[in-house]
């Protein structure tokens, strides 16, 4: 069974809680690093909701994941692009959905390979629990907890949507 | 990264079909040297970053043995290794264990128990790395950076990357590799790597001392004049005339070789106006190929030497990746039949 669960009230609350949180630390020129795939796609949203002029980078860590001793190289990977200076940067980091932390893990790793920002914002649409590290997004879409049978995944990037199912267990 | 027939008696693949030695571009297939093209494309874009490094090898011993003298094959096979984070072992075998009388098994029996994961081999005798790599330490991944006449897979690769650079792809291409055909094993590459990415046409232009016999047999056209060979060319790539591989008089003189084969401006203007110049180097200036046409416009001779470091780290990345993929599903395996 598939159900949709309409994206729009999340990109709300990310929109205004970054909103906040910009505000709060004095921040008024971030830049925004999607992680591939679904990462890009709402860093590409929030980019423009939040009005930056600049373009957002992206991000493939396929280079950088803890489990290649394990799996081996992504076969799909593609160039990261940045087109802007990370180095004194005030970051906001985007994902489509957090569980474990390592995605980010990597993800911090890469973007310090690149220079070191001033600080690094984690946005995540949704947030699933099942954290293996410390790593704690900044703002969140919705907090879900899905029993074992339960997969929820983003599609897109047109129409753009949150795809909620359950495996019949 | 999946090839053609990924049967277990495929030595390069593992069962999954990942690359876990890179020996010989022959057995693998337009999509599995796709994925190579495409991961080095990503990992020029790691080359031009502030810190040009990245986690995957890291941890892991990576030996560059060399029997054979390269400068530029081994210094950007190190650079690879570096970047991808391993610990790089350089070894000049021709000046060390071999000279004391020992046998090639027992010196790499001797590097396998110091936990080395990769070994980069170049060789005089065609088929080394394959016999290592079957016979010898088949737990370590080989990557061939040279065998005899046989192959050198990462330079052909690193010459396809830089076609697709500047021409986006294969297909309609036709491309002619000029010069020492008979004594390269760069050529035997690049012929078979064309030929399986889609390229119209490959043409060889030597004079037949410098053809191997059956030369066609490889997919190629052979044309034995080269203001005739130059016509509608889209890249043209120089072979370095190896003096030091020739026996007997295959040639009547150097000067007698550059005037009917080697590239001047004249010649590559017979080609098509976009035509790329390509060279592995080193470069013979005067022998063949002509400075103004090796400095010049049409000239990647310098793109092909910074793309080799990225093909080389794709590769690297791959086998090694296929290597550890293999050795967790042993260990699976291994668990499952005690449980």
């Amino acid at each position: 069974m598939t159900a949709l669960l309409d994206i729009n009230p999340l990109l709300d609350e990310l929109e205004t809680g970054l909103r906040d949180v910009l505000e709060r630390r004095g921040i008024d020129n971030p830049a925004l690093i999607g992680i591939r795939t679904g990462g890009v796609w709402i860093a590409d949203i929030l980019n423009k909701r939040l009005g930056l002029k600049q373009d957002f980078g992206e991000l493939d860590i396929s280079f950088y994941r803890d489990d290649f001793s394990r799996i081996g190289l992504n076969p799909t990977v593609t160039p990261s692009s940045l087109a802007f200076d990370t180095e004194g940067r005030d970051i906001i980091l985007v994902d489509d959905v957090i569980m474990s932390g390592r995605t980010i893990r990597a993800a911090m790793n890469e973007i310090f390979d690149y220079g070191r920002p001033a600080s690094i914002i984690l946005a995540t649409l949704i947030d699933l629990g099942a954290r293996e590290l410390p790593i704690q997004p900044d703002v969140v879409g919705k907090v879900l907890e899905l029993e074992t049978y339960q997969r929820v995944k983003l599609r897109g990037p047109e129409p753009l949507h949150i795809e909620f199912q359950e495996t019949g267990q | 990264m999946t090839a053609i027939d990924p049967s277990p008696n495929h030595l390069q693949l593992t069962r999954g079909g990942q690359l876990r030695h890179f020996l010989t571009l022959d057995g693998l297939n337009r999509e599995l040297l796709t994925d190579i093209l495409d991961t080095a494309d990503s990992f020029i874009e790691v080359g031009e970053r502030s810190i040009k490094k990245v986690p995957l090898l890291r941890g892991r011993t990576v030996v560059n043995l060399f029997f054979e003298s390269s400068t530029r094959t081994r210094s950007t096979f190190e650079l690879a290794a570096k970047r991808l984070s391993a610990d790089v072992l350089n070894l000049d075998i021709s000046t060390s264990a071999t000279s004391k009388g020992e046998s090639l098994s027992d010196t790499l029996l001797n590097l396998e128990a110091m936990a080395s994961d990769m070994f980069v081999v170049r060789h005089s005798q065609s088929g080394a790395p394959h016999f290592i790599a079957e016979s010898v330490t088949p737990g370590v991944a080989i990557i061939n950076a040279g065998d005899g006449r046989h192959a050198h897979p990462t330079q052909a690769m690193l010459d396809m990357l830089t076609i697709r650079q500047h021409k986006g792809s294969f297909a309609g291409l036709k491309v002619a590799i000029v010069g020492d055909i008979l004594h390269s094993r760069v050529a035997r590459s690049q012929i078979r790597a064309l030929n399986e990415l889609g390229a119209e046409e490959v043409r060889v232009i030597a004079p037949g001392t410098l053809l191997p016999r059956d030369v066609e047999d490889l997919g190629c056209t052979v044309e034995y004049d080269m203001a005739r060979g130059m016509k509608d060319l889209d890249v043209v790539i120089m072979l370095r005339l190896q003096k030091e591989r020739m026996e007997g008089a295959l040639l009547p003189s150097e000067r007698e070789f550059y005037r009917l084969y080697g590239l001047n401006q004249d010649k590559l203007a017979l080609a098509k106006p976009d035509c790329i110049v390509m060279h592995p180097g080193p470069i013979n200036r005067g022998v063949e190929i002509e400075s103004a046409v090796a400095d010049g416009p049409q000239s990647v001779i310098l793109n092909q030497v910074t793309n080799g470091i990225a093909i080389r780290m794709a590769v690297m990345s791959m086998a090694m990746g296929g290597q550890m993929a293999e050795r967790q599903q042993k260990q699976l395996e291994r668990e499952g039949g005690r449980a």
